[in-house]
């Protein structure tokens, strides 16, 4: 596969070297075929082909890989939506291409696939806009060096590159009833009448001022374990940022009499405007797909069941292909929309708001 | 990186040490809205970042604690921060040992997690090296499309690609091979891999090259002996970011070995007995402290390293 082009990859720089000065000088790699009044034209490729060989040569280990692995799969999940696949009849199916619609009916009128639609825009925006906020605060409390910095900034990136097999495990542990340790210290220490079962409780009461509020339990503790692992990916970006900008803004600022918060507020949040708004839309994606976690944590039980997990028990519970196929493309196309929406409204606003 | 910092520091501690000389000459300075806000956030600062060196590695410490710690112990005390009878290494060995030993055969997993990253890694620095110094070097039609396809990719949920590798995988035989997963884990990280080296290879000047083409040498001798020496902290990020991502995955090693013990990652392995009731969770605790610890060697010895490597260009917002 790669012989062919590479051979003539090797040609080039000789070729370019010999005919450099002369054929194209300043053509570079632009220089087309067949320049008026140049040398008589050579049987060989031209340096601009040469070169665009050379680079689909590197590339096509790269090209292949993706093009099978990735993006040849996205087309097919597209063909398995509309046929009736099974596990147990892939055997005999896999090429029978009679399309049917039946999957998407299947998966949009199950019960339960609205709530599920809810509980992962739930999930996404607040677990979004929690993780930023806390990688926020950790950015700007760790902006000016101090002894230990360079730890507290390692250790504050933990939750993000261990494993997360690992780290929902432990959680799960400390949030057992029987052997956690924060029931633990919530019975022993402040006063509850019983230990809470934080991963297998959909609703718990929550009496503030003599008040019982209903509190969906796992899916708040969900939220917060996705604020708790990802933040540091929002942390290292914005303290990138953070440390990239300009000192004199802020100084000016300061002659001015602005206050350490009017400053924040005034001059260094509008700076940090532009990578927000990235991780923003970064973390809503990985969020929105996110399966790992909550799998992991609750197995999509007790009010936590997001579509990715809903997925994956028509793939491997029921041995659904079609279905676990459509459904996931009406992830896909849900997130689309999201985006969508998010730029329409969110972004043009600010845009025009700047304008003015 | 350390550069801002030294240049952030000295601009910013200047003026502390004016205040308390200037207090004899002024005995009492009113409490301006600037004195009274430095003071609060100066003490929130350090609360803030108290709380957030707790939250984040007191789960780790957790991990250990119960590591060493017997169940029973466990059950009798939940809430002890410190192993009240004395420590123990033996859920360590006996989640190492093979199952006919009486164990968990975590040794098997360790030896079939690090295959599958250290592959993974070759696999993809080799593929992302040669389409990275493309896409920075060469004029070729559609590089820059190119580029963007590989990022798009990662607008579809994992899950999605899961099915049709599944099925495809399913249907070669190749499920449960651990070259089947090397395959899938080269084709999710090359195009991060690829936009991190290309990076890189862009702000190295490409005059070194041309002087060896000039020379006579090949392009892939100009990769292999020129480029590649100057890239060489970027190729270092680019392993650990692909280690860690390999070695840490669970979705996909769940759904292509599930039914092979012998071919169990740590990951999975360790996710497939936390269910079970037979085995203590402080066993399976010493699993993944074992889990955990390569990460966290890996990423302390290398911090600053994949740090840079992995926001280069951020600065720019």
């Amino acid at each position: 596969m790669r012989e062919g082009p590479v051979a003539g990859a090797e040609q080039g720089p000789e070729d370019r070297a010999k005919a450099g000065p002369g054929v194209d000088a300043g053509g570079g790699p632009k220089g087309g075929p067949g320049g008026k009044g140049g040398p008589p034209r050579r049987r060989g490729p031209t340096l601009a082909q040469q070169e665009a060989r050379a680079g689909l040569a590197l590339l096509s280990p790269t090209l292949i890989v993706v093009v099978t692995m990735v993006v040849l799969p996205i087309l097919w999940t597209i063909v398995i939506a509309f046929q009736d696949l099974r596990l147990r009849n892939l055997r005999t199916r896999l090429f029978d291409f009679e399309f049917t619609l039946k999957n998407f009916d299947t998966v949009l009128t199950s019960p339960g696939f609205l709530e599920g639609l809810k509980v992962t825009l739930i999930y996404s925006i607040v677990g979004t806009v929690l993780s930023i906020a806390l990688g926020l605060v950790a950015a700007l409390v760790v902006r000016k060096p101090f002894k230990g910095r360079t730890l507290v900034r390692a250790s504050m990136l933990l939750p993000y590159v261990a494993p997360v097999v690992a780290v929902t495990f432990v959680w799960q542990i400390m949030l057992n009833p029987e052997l956690g340790i924060i029931n633990a210290i919530g019975v022993d220490l402040l006063g509850w009448k019983e230990s809470i079962p934080f991963l297998e409780q959909r609703t718990g009461t929550l009496s503030i001022f003599g008040f019982d509020l209903g509190v969906p339990t796992a899916l708040i503790v969900v939220i917060l374990y996705q604020a708790w692992r990802y933040f540091p990916f929002s942390f290292l970006f914005i303290l990138a940022r953070l440390q990239a900008l300009p000192g004199e803004l802020d100084e000016a600022a300061r002659v001015d009499g602005a206050s350490p918060l009017q400053r924040f507020w005034r001059i260094t949040l509008p700076q940090l405007q532009g990578v927000i708004a990235l991780l923003t839309v970064l973390r809503f994606i990985w969020t929105f797909n996110e399966f790992d976690d909550i799998f992991l944590l609750t197995q999509g039980g007790a009010g936590t069941e997001v579509v990715s997990v809903r997925v994956f028990r028509y793939l491997t519970g029921r041995g659904d292909l079609g279905a676990a196929a459509a459904l996931s493309l009406v992830l896909a196309l849900a997130l689309a929309l999201f985006l969508y929406l998010y730029f329409r409204f969110f972004v043009g606003r600010v845009k025009e708001a700047d304008a003015i | 990186m350390s550069r801002t910092d030294v240049g952030t520091g000295v601009a910013d501690h200047a003026p502390t040490p004016k205040a308390p000389a200037r207090r004899p000459a002024r005995p009492r300075p009113p409490l301006s809205r600037e004195v009274v806000e430095t003071r609060i956030l100066g003490v929130l600062k350090w609360i803030t970042i108290a709380c957030f060196v707790i939250a984040t590695l007191f789960p780790f410490y957790y991990m250990v604690e119960l590591a060493v710690r017997s169940i029973e112990d466990v059950a009798l005390d939940p809430g002890a921060l410190w192993p009240p009878r004395g420590a123990s290494l033996a859920a360590f060995g006996e989640v190492l040992r093979s199952v006919d030993d009486g164990g968990q055969g975590f040794l098997v997993f360790l030896r079939n997690s690090g295959f599958i990253a250290l592959t993974s890694v070759v696999v993809t620095l080799v593929v992302s090296i040669l389409g990275a110094y493309a896409i920075s070097r060469l004029q070729f039609f559609g590089r820059r499309q190119v580029h963007f396809l590989f990022l798009a990719v990662y607008l579809f949920p994992a899950i999605l690609l899961a099915i049709p590798l599944f099925v495809f995988f399913t249907r070669i035989g190749l499920r449960g091979s651990l070259f089947g997963l090397i395959l899938v884990y080269t084709s999710q990280i090359v195009p991060v891999t690829i936009h991190m080296l290309r990076n890189y290879f862009d702000t190295v000047p490409e005059s070194l090259e041309e002087a060896a083409a000039l020379d006579g040498a090949s392009r892939l001798t100009i990769i292999r002996k020129v480029a590649l020496p100057l890239a060489k902290p970027a190729i270092m990020a680019t392993s650990l970011f692909v280690f860690m991502i390999a070695w840490n995955e669970f979705l996909f090693a769940l759904l292509f070995l599930v039914e092979n013990r012998e071919n169990w990652t740590v990951s999975l392995g360790l996710s497939q007995l936390a269910g079970s009731v037979e085995v203590a969770k402080t066993t399976l605790m010493a699993g993944s402290v074992i889990l955990t610890i390569p990460i966290i060697v890996l990423f302390f010895a290398t911090e600053r390293l994949l740090v840079e490597g992995l926001t280069s260009g951020a600065e720019k917002g």
